[in-house]
């Protein structure tokens, strides 16, 4: 096994990734930039390395100091967690070039499914359901609405270098296709460096629910289970939960034979997710992305299966077998993520600020992963996720019931918090009844404003 | 975005300032601009996210106190509206 192993993120999951090294006895170098000296991922590594000013360009994207960093503390290894340059080819290649190891998937694999263009046509080739959409990318706004007299609407416009649901938007007319279309295009433009657009049928009212996989050096792909990620604003998700209560036995055989394809159709080796928008009142679904890192909502199938997603994506970049046998054990109990960020609970615009205060909850079947602590600064620089708070039990109802009295507990003054919109969601009778869509956030904001008469 | 001036009988110039420490990426109108209710000013960018900078009322956009690449802290001046 690796002896030292840069970490290449920030905030709770550098810090969690370091948790696992430190259990196994792996030297942890943690790299930072300015606004991060003084989080707990930089101080709980074994050794830390500033790489620049806060501007993620020239700190956690600049591949050149990060591979200095590694060079220098005598790492072996790189692990990538999420964000950042957790999914770019050319690092992971560039990482490969430079002597080191990866710890994710082959830059091969990672290039097959950035492209969405190309990866919703390997996807179909492989016998995996894909949406009604675009086989070509679409460049300019006159061609987007050609393809849209064609496909119908409504429609998702979608960068085709993108994901995670930034810069995405739903058209339902000619009108709305040429405002969102040219939105769209510049922020491709600019967050990917690339202007090539997606068409996809839109999807009112589906579920998104995503399978965690695993790649085996042996060539096998196994699936670990399901996350239902359908509560979320802006397209991103803010809360998960396993098993999806809208999934059964029949649809979750056939949503993991479709992963394990969409894995093997790119030989992927090491931890990832593919992500499937379920259709409402049907079993249909179809392929969304594959995200070829590990999730934010990882924790939830660690919590129902065992299993620490770490420690397998470094057995595996080792080059060892998974620490459980022929089959990995299958999911026990029901668990839930609600993300916690520095932002307002109702409109969600982020507030960043010192923290004059912070306690978390803990107790059976709680489980904190949080980038900050008492007295740190949340900076507008980066993302606005202060913690995850995850919650086991045996059943969803009784899970439900921890999550809201942890929500209660969990306390945080200074910035901004979406915590109040927790314990609206786990009162709200959708949510609650597990019958619920990723318009579930919109609707909860009409209720809200219907019975206080404020919008904010 | 705008304070709401729910006090006020008057129609009197109209603040618009920051709600968070945020950067400016975008300046969509200028000044002399007559702008409509509900109409992007400027585009702020915090924590990853685009925050447009909407006007409240209509009418006549007298100053922009910001340019692209500030940096606005909370509270800060972003347009004066008449």
């Amino acid at each position: 096994m690796f002896e030292t192993v840069l970490v290449a993120g920030r905030g709770e999951i550098a810090r969690r990734v370091i948790r696992t090294l430190r259990r196994l006895k792996i030297r942890s170098i943690a790299v930072h930039s300015e606004a991060d000296a003084g989080l707990p991922f930089v101080s709980e590594a074994d050794d830390a390395v500033l790489l620049g000013p806060a501007d993620p360009a020239q700190s956690y994207l600049d591949a050149d100091r990060l591979i200095e960093a590694a060079r220098r503390s005598g790492a072996q290894a790189i692990h990538p967690c999420y964000g950042f340059l957790s999914e770019s080819a050319a690092f992971a290649e560039r990482v490969a070039l430079e002597s080191l190891i990866w710890i994710g998937p082959s830059a091969s694999a990672m290039r097959s499914m950035a492209d969405k263009v190309a990866a919703r046509r390997m996807m179909a080739a492989a016998g995996v359901p894909v949406a009604a959409g675009t086989d070509e990318p679409v460049l300019d706004v006159d061609a987007a609405l050609a393809a849209a007299s064609r496909l119908g609407y409504p429609l998702m416009v979608k960068a085709s270098a993108g994901g995670g649901g930034v810069g995405m938007g739903a058209v339902h007319d000619d009108a709305s296709m040429r405002t969102v279309f040219v939105s769209a295009q510049s922020r491709a433009e600019r967050l990917y460096g690339s202007s090539d657009i997606l068409l996809e049928r839109y999807l009112a009212g589906a579920r998104h629910v995503e399978v965690q996989i695993l790649g085996l050096n042996d060539g096998r792909v196994l699936p670990l289970g399901d996350r239902d990620c359908s509560v979320q604003r802006r397209h991103q998700k803010i809360a998960e939960e396993t098993p999806s209560p809208a999934v059964g036995p029949q649809l979750r055989a056939r949503l993991f034979d479709a992963a394990v394809r969409a894995g093997t159709a790119v030989g992927y080796v090491n931890a990832g997710t593919v992500e499937c928008l379920v259709q409402p009142g049907s079993d249909e679904f179809v392929f969304l992305e594959m995200n070829t890192r590990l999730q934010v909502e990882h924790p939830v199938t660690e919590l129902v299966t065992g299993i620490d997603l770490v420690e397998e994506q470094l057995r595996i970049a080792d080059g060892q077998d998974p620490t459980f046998g022929a089959d990995p054990p299958p999911p026990s109990g029901h668990a839930l993520e609600l993300r916690i960020y520095a932002e307002d609970p109702i409109r969600f615009l982020p507030g960043p600020g010192t923290i004059s205060r912070y306690a978390e909850p803990s107790g059976e079947g709680i489980r904190v992963d949080a980038g900050y602590q008492d007295g740190n600064v949340v900076t507008p620089f980066y993302d606005p996720l202060l913690a995850k708070l995850c919650v086991w039990a045996p059943d969803r109802a009784a899970a439900l019931a921890r999550a809201a009295a942890a929500v209660g507990e969990f306390v945080v003054e200074g910035p901004k918090v979406n915590l109040a919109f927790f314990s609206r969601l786990l009162a709200d009778p959708a949510f609650a009844s597990g019958d619920y869509d990723t318009g579930l956030v919109a609707r909860m904001a009409e209720d809200y404003k219907a019975v206080t008469g404020k919008a904010r | 975005m705008a304070p709401s001036g729910d006090m006020e009988e008057r129609r009197v110039a109209e603040e618009i300032r920051a709600e968070m420490v945020a950067n400016v990426w975008k300046v969509v109108a200028a000044p002399g601009d007559t702008v409509a209710a509900g109409e992007t000013l400027v585009i702020l960018e915090s924590m990853k996210m685009e925050i447009p900078v909407l006007t409240e009322a209509g009418g006549h956009l007298v100053e922009l106190a910001v340019n692209e690449g500030d940096v606005v802290q909370e509270g800060d001046l972003i347009a004066r509206l008449d």
